[in-house]
């Protein structure tokens, strides 16, 4: 069969201020045959959006084609005058972004938007176009297709929306989809909704498809073909199958250790403690919300009587999907948001419910790492700045001594000691990380709140930044409370699990406990939710999957 | 292998592909570059213009000076064209044009750039202060901001100058405190953005103060697109004044200022005479260099300058 889409040694490259050129993308060559799923694997800064973009012609403003074909059917589409490629995208290619909550517009209906590439390039009258929408939505699961067309992107949610990009990317049939990333901003029980209606859509239509993602285990699900990309180069080209398998490249192999394994008891990290002792910190009945505060309760109620205990050395890993109140517990702890109700206990002593009353030495114990570190560092101070304020402000460290403890911190966190001239523009999101969490050490806590602080990167630099948290537990003996929404992780890290779900502790326990039998059916559905690193897992496991979402729906909880 | 170097030899096993480009240097087109060529140009000469003109801003010529051999006796000294005499002819009263522009420079840009100064004091102070503080202080700055700016400014000058007169002093501190309104929107708004920032977050964790997050998380932050906005600002101040004295309401005669040279001048006109047109262009030449600055230090930013100013 003549392959659909042919890349033939694909050159592009970045023009810098004085004009040079660097290159992004160095020589790449592949094809994608009708009806294939083609995978481009790599961290960020690979190129591979910019490899996927070329399919449709398009390069990211400063970055220009120097060499090579992109052709679609035959047909170069890089040399392709711009009214021709504009009769091409959407109707022979199609873009699904990476966010579809930033995609929409949200003036205008679903339906409209939906509809509106097929209508304007002239392949469907209005009505069929909305026909063919409804069919759409019906191939990809969404609920009440008949009347869905006609409300606005607010009022579905985030999975549903991803669904409804697919479903406005084949609205004109094309001939080839090109995702980019379209799960990654979800939750796990959610990635599997989408994975599964985009798999079975793409099989039904027939299209072919350019997959774009850094995780190797969603690849495994949906893709035929994997190219696995480092720095704008081919490291290996096999079937999925293959290079799942018996990856032949290191780079592959680096990329498949650095996924964690499946959650399941006895991965994670024990460490001996004695029960008696006061925990460091307490929660006891904490109830927390946003909005007016009245009798206790908030306008917008979050938590609802959370009860935990963190003792001295132990990490509490919080497990939840989005919106259950992970980040908002974290908060609270911190005194960012007082509790409406409830109390927090440090070392059993009562703390004051909002930071502004909280001592400096109290303040000093419970140190907040975000989960940002673009956002959390200011662009504005060097690195030394950054370091040496907790230290100038909560140990009265001047001068000698704070270079000293700053050249300390920068070798914890494994930096070499010329970063403390550097600005946090100059380095990467995992450099940036370790600044992040060095910058909560330096106030020598006695717990740190690690609020989703890998989510952000890269699947190498996370397990990097993982490796890096348990020597610090070990050598400082800091207590950990570690949120994340990936089960895998917390699994690996953690000491302590407590479940989250829609503002309530569902399950907590050790991790042998909660992950082992008998299951609570909310962890349940969380472990059976994460992707496993071969070919044939979806099929096999969706069908659980379903219906332990269906009682989740249900409420099995109240 | 010192400890060091060990660890840089980690990173770079890291293979951790960088983030970011580094920050980039501004460059300037070469509109910026004719742009600081003229501003330039106008500042040096608020500092040497009363030095280097030719005659004091206030002498009416000597007719003697224009007797030509031939000619008449007792020729007109007004509206005369440009000649050895008066480079850039003479105005109503035949005083020379260039003269009165070089002296009009220190009072122009003077009075603009101290009520911008004032504006700026009193905007940021107020509008940080909005931002930062609590929501009924943002909620009463606010609406009193609010209330003033639907007041038109050149009728509120009107009415002020009516009230109390024209002096220098009064017309410095009216034109900064109507422009003061626009300046609290926008450093307000600055703010209110970087305010939610996580790492202004993460210093209130630590327990900073008010004064510290002010000055080293969040004024540093806004300090570029503030400069920016002084800039445009200067040269709305500028403009504001020149109508004034257009209308005749601000400086007052003999002393000289470009709008109201471009005023008293106007009468030259019919007669073909430059010397409306000269100030006039002064005024042009400031403003628009001022502009192509400003406009490749917001291309530079990636142009989310211009839209957070609006």
């Amino acid at each position: 069969m003549a392959p659909l889409l042919e890349v033939d040694n694909l050159k592009i490259d970045a023009r810098k201020d004085d004009g040079s050129l660097t290159p992004i993308v160095k020589g790449v060559s592949f094809n994608v045959k009708p009806g294939e799923v083609l995978a481009l694997i790599g961290e960020s800064g690979s190129g591979k959006t910019t490899i996927a973009l070329s399919a449709l012609g398009y390069t990211k403003p400063g970055l220009e084609f120097t060499s090579g074909e992109v052709r679609l059917h035959g047909q170069d589409v890089i040399s392709m005058p711009s009214e021709e490629k504009r009769l091409m995208r959407g109707q022979k290619v199609a873009y699904l972004a990476q966010s579809a909550a930033a995609t929409f517009n949200p003036a205008m209906t679903i339906g409209e938007q939906v509809t509106e590439s097929a209508i304007i390039h002239g392949q469907l009258l209005k009505e069929d176009a909305e026909n063919r929408a409804k069919e759409l939505y019906r191939a990809l699961e969404l609920p009440e297709p008949e009347r869905l067309g006609k409300r606005y992107p607010h009022q579905v949610s985030g999975g549903q929306l991803q669904r409804l990009m697919a479903a406005m990317a084949l609205c004109g049939n094309p001939d080839l989809l090109v995702l980019d990333e379209p799960t990654t901003a979800l939750d796990v029980t959610t990635q599997i909704e989408v994975l599964k209606a985009f798999k079975s859509v793409i099989k039904q239509e027939g299209s072919a498809a350019i997959y774009v993602t850094h995780d190797l285990s969603v690849v495994a699900q949906i893709a035929d073909e994997i190219v696995v990309l480092y720095a704008g180069e081919v490291q290996e080209h096999g079937s999925a199958e293959q290079v799942v398998s018996t990856p032949n490249h290191d780079y592959t192999r680096r990329l498949m250790n650095a996924v964690r394994p499946p959650p399941a008891a006895g991965h994670g990290d024990k460490i001996e403690k004695s029960n008696n002792e006061v925990p460091v910190l307490e929660l006891k009945n904490i109830f927390a919300g946003y909005g007016k505060i009245r009798d206790g309760t908030a306008n917008i109620s979050v938590l609802e009587n959370i009860n935990i205990k963190i003792s001295k050395g132990q990490t509490v890993g919080v497990i939840g999907e989005s919106g259950c109140g992970k980040s908002t517990m974290a908060r609270v702890m911190s005194g960012l948001l007082p509790a409406s109700k409830g109390n927090v206990l440090l070392r059993g002593e009562n703390l004051k419910p909002d930071l502004k009353n909280r001592s400096r030495s109290e303040l000093q114990k419970i140190q907040f790492v975000f989960q940002m570190a673009d956002t959390a560092l200011n662009p504005r101070q060097r690195i030394d700045q950054i370091l040496g304020r907790p230290l100038e402000f909560y140990l009265e460290l001047r001068g000698g001594e704070k270079r000293k403890r700053i050249a300390e911190l920068l070798e914890m966190v494994e930096l070499p000691q010329d970063f403390a001239g550097r600005y946090p523009d100059e380095l990467s999101g995992g450099q940036k990380q370790r600044i992040n969490l060095a910058r909560a050490l330096a106030a020598s806590p006695e717990i740190l709140l690690c609020d989703e602080v890998i989510s952000a990167l890269d699947t190498i630099v996370g397990a990097n930044i993982i490796e890096l948290l348990k020597q610090l537990r070990k050598n400082t003996g800091v207590s950990f409370v570690f949120i994340s929404h990936d089960l895998s992780t917390v699994a690996s890290f953690a000491d302590h699990i407590v479940v989250l779900y829609a503002g309530k502790v569902v399950d907590q326990g050790t991790v042998d406990e909660v992950l082992s039998p008998p299951y609570h059916p909310y962890t349940r559905l969380l472990i059976s939710s994460v992707p496993e690193l071969r070919v044939g897992w979806l099929e096999e496991s969706v069908d659980e999957i379903e219906e332990l979402s269906l009682k989740r729906d249900q409420g099995f909880i109240n | 292998m010192s400890i060091d170097e060990k660890i840089k030899e980690k990173i770079t096993s890291f293979e951790e592909l960088p983030d970011a480009p580094p920050r980039r240097k501004i460059r300037f087109s070469i509109g910026g570059k004719i742009g600081i060529f003229f501003v330039f140009f106008w500042i040096v000469m608020v500092f040497i213009g009363p030095y280097v003109s030719p005659y004091n801003e206030a002498d009416i010529l000597d007719e003697s000076l224009f007797i030509v051999p031939g000619g008449e006796e007792y020729p007109d000294t007004d509206y005369q064209p440009p000649s050895k005499v008066a480079f850039l002819g003479t105005d109503y009263l035949g005083r020379d044009t260039l003269s009165r522009i070089l002296y009009g420079a220190r009072t122009t840009i003077g009075i603009s750039f101290l009520a911008t100064l004032l504006a700026y004091l009193l905007g940021v102070t107020l509008g940080i202060a909005a931002a930062v503080g609590s929501e009924w202080l943002d909620m009463f700055l606010s609406r009193f901001n609010d209330a003033f700016l639907s007041i038109p400014t050149i009728m509120m000058g009107l009415v002020v100058i009516a009230a109390v007169g024209s002096t220098i002093p009064i017309l410095i501190g009216m034109t900064g405190l109507i422009y003061a309104t626009s300046v609290f929107r926008v450093a307000r708004s600055l703010g209110q953005d970087v305010m939610v920032s996580d790492f202004v977050e993460a210093a209130k964790v630590r327990g900073e103060g008010l004064w510290w997050i002010i000055t080293r998380e969040i004024l540093p932050n806004v300090v570029m697109p503030l400069a920016t906005d002084f800039g445009l600002r200067f040269v709305w101040i500028i403009l504001f004044i020149s109508s004034l004295s257009f209308l005749g309401l601000g400086v007052q005669p003999p002393m000289s200022d470009w709008g109201s040279m471009v005023k008293e001048n106007l009468g030259g006109l019919p007669y073909g005479s430059i010397s409306p047109l000269m100030p006039s262009l002064a005024i042009a030449t400031l403003t628009i260099a001022i502009n192509l600055i400003v406009d490749d230090i917001s291309a530079h930013s990636g142009g989310k300058l211009s839209n957070r100013m609006i």
